[in-house]
């Protein structure tokens, strides 16, 4: 065991991916004599060499386009998008044709690819480095979207993405990288695709999140709990599959739930956490289902005071789990 | 020779007029015979298309029969295409049987597809074709990667992208040319240039209508070609590919050909003049005028003619009733080949069988 960031962490499983299967390489800009903007690739060229660590052109279309057609010849591409607000120039790729190919080829051919994304705010990146982009892209069946929050699970779920026969998106936040540490096993370890956990067990309120909301969601559960109220904190991990037994199990528990996410909250991913708890745990519920999300405004804003108006935060979920728990 | 349109300075086409006498006869014989397959086919299909046989959105590649079958003739089994939506006699070129083809444009469980494509999404494993593609320029950059695996892997081969002039205006088909240029993909960029992109003419859409010259910013060879001329079609494809598969050299062939109709089935061609269109049917005819060159040349003559025009015309009679004669898919197979792997809360057969009959009305 040893304690490394969330940024190492990813680092690491790509490492032994490649180690393990020639197959695998990376295709992104500066992913390789920079080492990557954030240097998750940092030292894999030196391994693996420039026909392996591959810095292309700026051109997402292309790197995720030519990523699907090798993946669709027998290799296991990772598309390194830069920063997630990027990725919308491939979204026609990703959506039209990786996320549509083993259906309409009946199966003759899928498209083994991960996508990886660093995305989030509250890293001063302002309208076009702060994005959160899950909502557009768990939408669509075909794909399957993941968002680790800790080191653990970022490491095991690059490795399920690496191996899974379907095209991946990995969405890493950018806060986390750095900030988050955490307890990695040495030996050989995947985390499944499409299974929740809970970080934190409680039995008054659910809360849910992801990605660098989990961490803010834990930091209140803990004030929370000096109010003698007991919050579960069910950390999603995957988008698309989503794990609908453990959010159904733990609201059908507590009878509460609070979605927490960064990105905007109309037609965020939290609306569709409250639908299928609406639909399906109804007379469970002691409590209207809430979402505590990023407000509706087109992009996050630079200065500071703004930024910090956007974030949600452990005040704002505190509060907002105050007003749920006296429901 | 092809033109663009009536007001067009003629395109200067690399015109070669192979010595017949030079030629296995038994090739020779087969192209026009593929040819004339192409064109039956899609004639039939247009047929088919009116009796509501087949629906939603068809285009045909009459007037693009050697095109077609000259590229196919050049390739070898290891190499790869990907098309754009005008893809029937791409596929049929490449040596897939017609009854799946026919049976997957009427949208049957027989088809290539399994009646999940329909005429524009056509895919044969076994062929290695890899596809029409329906958002125009979609699979430009899958076929550089693709053919960035064949030199990552070491496999011999090229991979065709394949589309139509207008493609040549997306972004994604510069991004496109420059990988492949940068990595050394064996990749050709085979542009269709008919004239037309829909209803916009070359002209209107392209600030550069000599397409051939696009790839110049990217170090890319290109080459303007007579699209109506089998051979020509095959000697350029076949030495460029050839280079392409030995050095890793991509280029880009801008084959000139000939739309007989509008640019779908339900297309009225009102944007092009009726004389021009009937005159370059007249003159652009690649199906008569190699028919003739073989008549003259004396590797044929009218009896086999005409027996080839019965066994084609068999031929596609057969694919048709083969269509006919399928079943529709199963819709039970609705979430079928979503993901390879087990994957949570993906509904089943029940569910798209319970779909099914709420709107039969047997609920």
């Amino acid at each position: 065991m040893a304690e490394i960031n969330l940024l190492e962490a990813i680092r690491q499983g790509i490492d032994e991916m490649m180690a393990h299967d020639p197959g695998v390489f990376i295709l992104g800009e500066d992913v390789g004599k920079r080492g990557g903007v954030f240097r998750v690739t940092e030292g894999l060229m030196d391994k693996y060499g420039a026909q392996r660590v591959i810095d292309s052109p700026l051109a997402e279309s292309v790197i995720v386009g030519a990523c699907i057609g090798a993946a669709l010849n027998d290799t296991r591409p990772i598309a390194e998008i830069q920063f997630a607000d990027f990725i919308h120039p491939a979204f026609n790729q990703i959506v039209s044709e990786a996320a549509r190919m083993r259906y309409r080829s009946n199966g003759d051919w899928g498209v083994p690819l991960v996508i990886r994304a660093p995305y989030g705010g509250g890293i001063h990146g302002a309208l076009y480095h702060s994005q959160s982009i899950e909502a557009f892209f768990a939408h669509v069946p075909g794909l399957k979207v993941v968002a680790p929050s800790t080191p653990y699970d970022a490491k095991g779920l690059i490795k399920s993405a690496i191996e899974d026969p379907d095209p991946v998106l990995f969405l890493e936040h950018k806060k986390t990288y750095r900030l988050i540490k955490g307890q990695v096993p040495d030996h050989d370890y995947r985390v499944p695709i499409g299974k929740a956990e809970v970080k934190r067990p409680g039995d008054d309120i659910t809360l849910i999140a992801y990605g660098l909301m989990l961490h803010f969601c834990l930091e209140a559960a803990q004030v929370l709990a000096g109010d003698g109220v007991s919050v579960e904190v069910l950390d999603l991990r995957s988008l698309r599959p989503l794990d609908t037994e453990a959010i159904l199990g733990s609201v059908r528990k507590t009878g509460k739930a609070l979605v927490v996410h960064e990105d905007n909250l109309t037609g965020g991913f939290g609306g569709e956490i409250s639908a299928l708890i609406s639909e399906h745990a109804f007379e469970h519920l002691d409590g209207p289902v809430m979402r505590l999300a990023g407000p509706d405004v087109p992009a996050m804003p630079f200065a500071k005071p703004l930024e910090d108006a956007f974030m949600p935060s452990p005040e704002k979920i505190v509060a907002a789990l105050r007003k749920l728990a006296a429901y | 020779m092809a033109k663009a349109n009536s007001t067009a300075e003629p395109k200067t086409v690399n015109n070669h007029h192979p010595d017949l006498a030079h030629e296995d006869p038994e090739k020779l014989k087969y192209y026009y015979y593929m040819m004339l397959l192409l064109r039956r086919f899609e004639e039939r299909t247009s047929e088919m298309y009116v009796k509501a046989k087949i629906g939603g959105y068809c285009h045909l590649n009459l007037g693009e029969e050697a095109t077609i079958v000259g590229l196919m003739a050049a390739l070898t089994p290891d190499d790869y295409i990907f098309t754009n939506y005008r893809e029937h006699g791409y596929i049929l070129a490449r040596g897939v049987a017609p009854g799946p083809i026919m049976a997957e444009l009427f949208g049957k469980e027989t088809g290539v597809s399994r009646g999940r494509g329909g005429s524009m999404h056509l895919f044969d494993r076994e062929a290695n074709f890899m596809g029409g593609y329906a958002i125009v320029g979609g699979q430009v950059p899958l076929a550089v990667g693709a053919a960035y695996a064949l030199r990552y892997q070491e496999k011999p081969g090229v991979v065709i992208a394949q589309g139509g002039d207008a493609t040549t205006n997306i972004g994604a088909w510069y991004e496109s040319l420059n990988l492949a240029k940068l990595y050394k993909c064996p990749v050709l960029f085979f542009v269709v240039n008919n004239g037309y992109g829909m209803g916009t003419s070359v002209e209107a859409g392209s600030s550069e209508p000599d397409l051939w010259k696009k790839g110049c910013a990217f170090r890319i060879h290109g080459e303007r070609i007579d699209g109506t001329d089998v051979l020509a079609v095959r000697d350029a494809v076949k030495r460029l590919r050839d280079k392409a598969e030995a050095e890793g050299e991509p280029a880009l062939l801008d084959v000139v050909s000939f739309r007989f109709r509008g640019h779908s089935v339900i297309d009225a061609d009102r944007y092009r003049d009726a004389d021009f269109v009937r005159q370059g049917r007249n003159q652009n005819d690649p199906v008569q005028n190699f028919g003739a060159q073989l008549l003259e040349a004396r590797v044929v003559d009218d009896a086999w003619i005409r027996t080839t025009a019965e066994r084609v015309d068999r031929e596609v009679q057969e694919a048709i009733d083969f269509a006919n004669n399928s079943p529709d898919p199963d819709p039970k197979d609705m979430y079928t080949f979503m993901y390879a792997t087990p994957v949570p809360n993906i509904p089943g057969p029940e569910e798209a069988i319970a779909a099914y009959k709420i709107n039969k009305g047997e609920f």
